[in-house]
């Protein structure tokens, strides 16, 4: 029973953007819950974005800046009235500086049930190699 | 507050104010029973029916379960988190584990009639009241 407790997922409130780094778009912004991790190929971004579809992310990388943005769809809130509200909604953006060891034209993306998976391949110089001693 | 507009950002403004209101005020607590668990929870109504919303990016629709009893709704389920064995971790934001949570609405539901979706991440359940729960109009004589 304590290991299950342990393992129980604690709730989180979404980080909203600090004034620094707020938009000029009217509206909520939120940066997503973010995973980076490296493999032996590539670095791999996974964030979390709760209500956006395939359509409605936008990721590009202008000089060296990774930015992802998701809109959510505000139409399912049309008819609808707040009883009890325990998060807000709105959209998310974030952005990350890239390493010129990055391969940016083959950088790709794949979303499942509100996870952004974005695979940053590293650049063939990049790649690490192991050295045989003679 | 009544949210009927026709421009879907002025709607989705409406909403979120909305929203902060009801979160920034404790008016006669106003708030979900059992309050501080995962998933947090929103609660519309729409018409007759409540609508419950919440956010669970990266759960798979199979490892999620809903009931409906009476006036409960219990959502379980679990988080999983998988990477390649040989990766470095850099950063690690998202959290991943068990989950059951129950809530109890205002008002009987329509078990029957409960309907859910979950997509990009966001379950949707829609809980018709019941009938016995409705209010009725009575005829005065």
């Amino acid at each position: 029973m304590a290991s299950q407790v342990s393992h129980e997922v604690a709730p989180r409130e979404k980080r909203e953007l600090t004034p620094a780094e707020e938009r000029t778009e009217a509206g909520k912004f939120f940066s997503p819950h973010t995973d980076i991790h490296e493999t032996e190929r590539a670095v791999l971004v996974t964030m979390e974005v709760p209500g956006v579809s395939k359509s409605s992310i936008d990721i590009q990388v202008e000089k060296g800046v990774l930015t992802v943005k998701g809109t959510i769809d505000p139409t399912r809130y049309e008819s609808v009235q707040p009883l009890y509200t325990e998060y807000n909604v709105g959209n998310f953006v974030r952005t990350f500086t890239v390493s010129p060891k990055i391969d940016a034209a083959s950088i790709s993306a794949t979303v499942a049930d509100g996870v952004l998976t974005i695979e940053l391949p590293k650049a063939k110089e990049a790649l690490a190699r192991r050295i045989a001693v003679n | 507050m009544v949210i009927r507009v026709r421009d879907p950002f002025a709607t989705l403004l409406g909403l979120q104010r909305a929203m902060e209101n009801v979160m920034g005020s404790d008016w006669f607590g106003s708030r979900t029973s059992g309050s501080g668990a995962f998933p947090l929870l929103n609660v519309f109504t729409a018409g007759d029916d409540f609508v419950v919303e919440a956010e669970l990016p990266g759960v798979k629709k199979q490892d999620l379960d809903v009931q409906v009893r009476g006036d409960t709704l219990r959502i379980q389920g679990k988080k999983t988190i998988a990477y390649d064995e040989n990766a470095s971790i850099h950063r690690r934001e998202r959290a991943a584990g068990q989950f059951d949570r129950t809530v109890t609405l205002p008002d009987e539901i329509d078990s029957a009639r409960v309907s859910a979706d979950f997509r990009d991440g966001v379950l949707t359940l829609r809980l018709p009241r019941a009938e016995s729960a409705k209010p009725r109009t009575v005829a005065i004589n």
